[in-house]
């Protein structure tokens, strides 16, 4: 049995296999708080969702989570469920920011409207099922502070990574067209 | 990844507009979330323990000056209309004296010298931090 792939989806294999190792990378990582992590394998899914399209972004963000889950041992888990619910909030509202214009919001602004949808799924799936009570909201603010500081820091790292990207290919260009 | 490290200075170059909005607009968002949520209702009762056992409850609508005897000597803690603080102790440091007035409900002065704690409570009790 031979599947056809196409060079859509080697690309997608790639990004998504470079976020689960960012991923990984962050698993061994101590967190000063459980749930509060930096989550740079967003910065790759930021990253698809501003070179390519948001379709490329969704296929990359959903087989990490599934797959790093698998590699962790933490499928079907409640690590897995709120790692799912958050990647799918965020990405229903990169769905919608990114039609705002490029011309004054850069990844930044992205990467800070993921970041609270983020914690806003996994408080959902905390409040729902993990822990029923209405004292979570106590968790709420401290959960606030940290997606705007390191949806701050991903987003910078995102546009650093594509302005790197375009200077480099109109650096290419410039070799390729000698004037 | 390195490069990133090592020119950190056009970093903030990349901010546009309605970034600075964003970010402005989400600090809002974060600080109403603080206020809201970790506010703590004000207080209307306090209580005086003396070592482990409950000494007195008072209504904290007036004004009045009580007097404490406590391990070391006599503390006086004194009720202004809805706060209240140690205004006199014997003990050495004066952290009690120090801590000023107390005003929402689940707040705690203690002196450990004198052996004397204030919790304030409120309508509901939230959050026992002196038993738990």
């Amino acid at each position: 049995m031979q599947i056809q792939t196409n060079i859509d989806d080697h690309r997608i294999a790639k990004l998504a296999a470079f976020a689960i190792a960012l991923h990984m990378i962050e698993a061994v990582v101590p967190s000063p708080l459980p749930g509060v992590k930096p989550g740079i394998a967003n910065i790759v899914t930021l990253y698809v969702l501003l070179q390519y399209d948001f379709a490329t972004a969704a296929w990359v963000s959903i087989l990490r989570v599934f797959a790093s889950s698998l590699l962790l041992g933490q499928f079907m888990s409640p690590a897995f469920a709120l790692s799912l619910s958050g990647a799918l909030l965020s990405l229903g509202m990169l769905w919608a920011a990114q039609h705002l214009p490029r011309r004054y919001f850069s990844a930044v602004s992205l990467s800070i409207l993921a970041a609270f949808a983020h914690i806003a799924g996994q408080l959902i799936v905390v409040r729902l099922w993990l822990i029923p009570h209405a004292s979570v909201a106590y968790l709420i603010p401290v959960f606030a502070v940290a997606a705007l500081f390191f949806g701050f820091i991903n987003g910078l790292i995102t546009a650093k990574l594509l302005y790197s990207k375009t200077q480099s290919s109109a650096a290419n260009q410039s070799v390729d067209n000698p004037p | 990844m390195l490069s990133l490290l090592r020119s950190p200075e056009p970093t903030f170059r990349h901010l546009l507009i309605g970034d600075w909005l964003t970010i402005i607009f989400s600090a809002v968002i974060t600080a109403g979330l603080f206020l809201t949520l970790w506010s703590h209702e004000l207080a209307s009762k306090i209580q005086i323990r003396v070592g482990d056992k409950i000494q007195a409850t008072y209504d904290l609508n007036q004004q009045r000056d009580i007097t404490v005897h406590g391990a070391i000597g006599d503390a006086v803690i004194h009720i202004n209309q809805g706060k209240v603080r140690f205004s006199k102790s014997p003990c050495h440091n004066q952290y009690c004296v120090h801590q000023g007035w107390l005003t929402h409900s689940g707040q705690v002065a203690i002196c450990l010298p004198n052996q004397i704690s204030l919790e304030l409570i409120g309508a509901k009790k939230p959050y026992d931090s002196l038993n738990y």
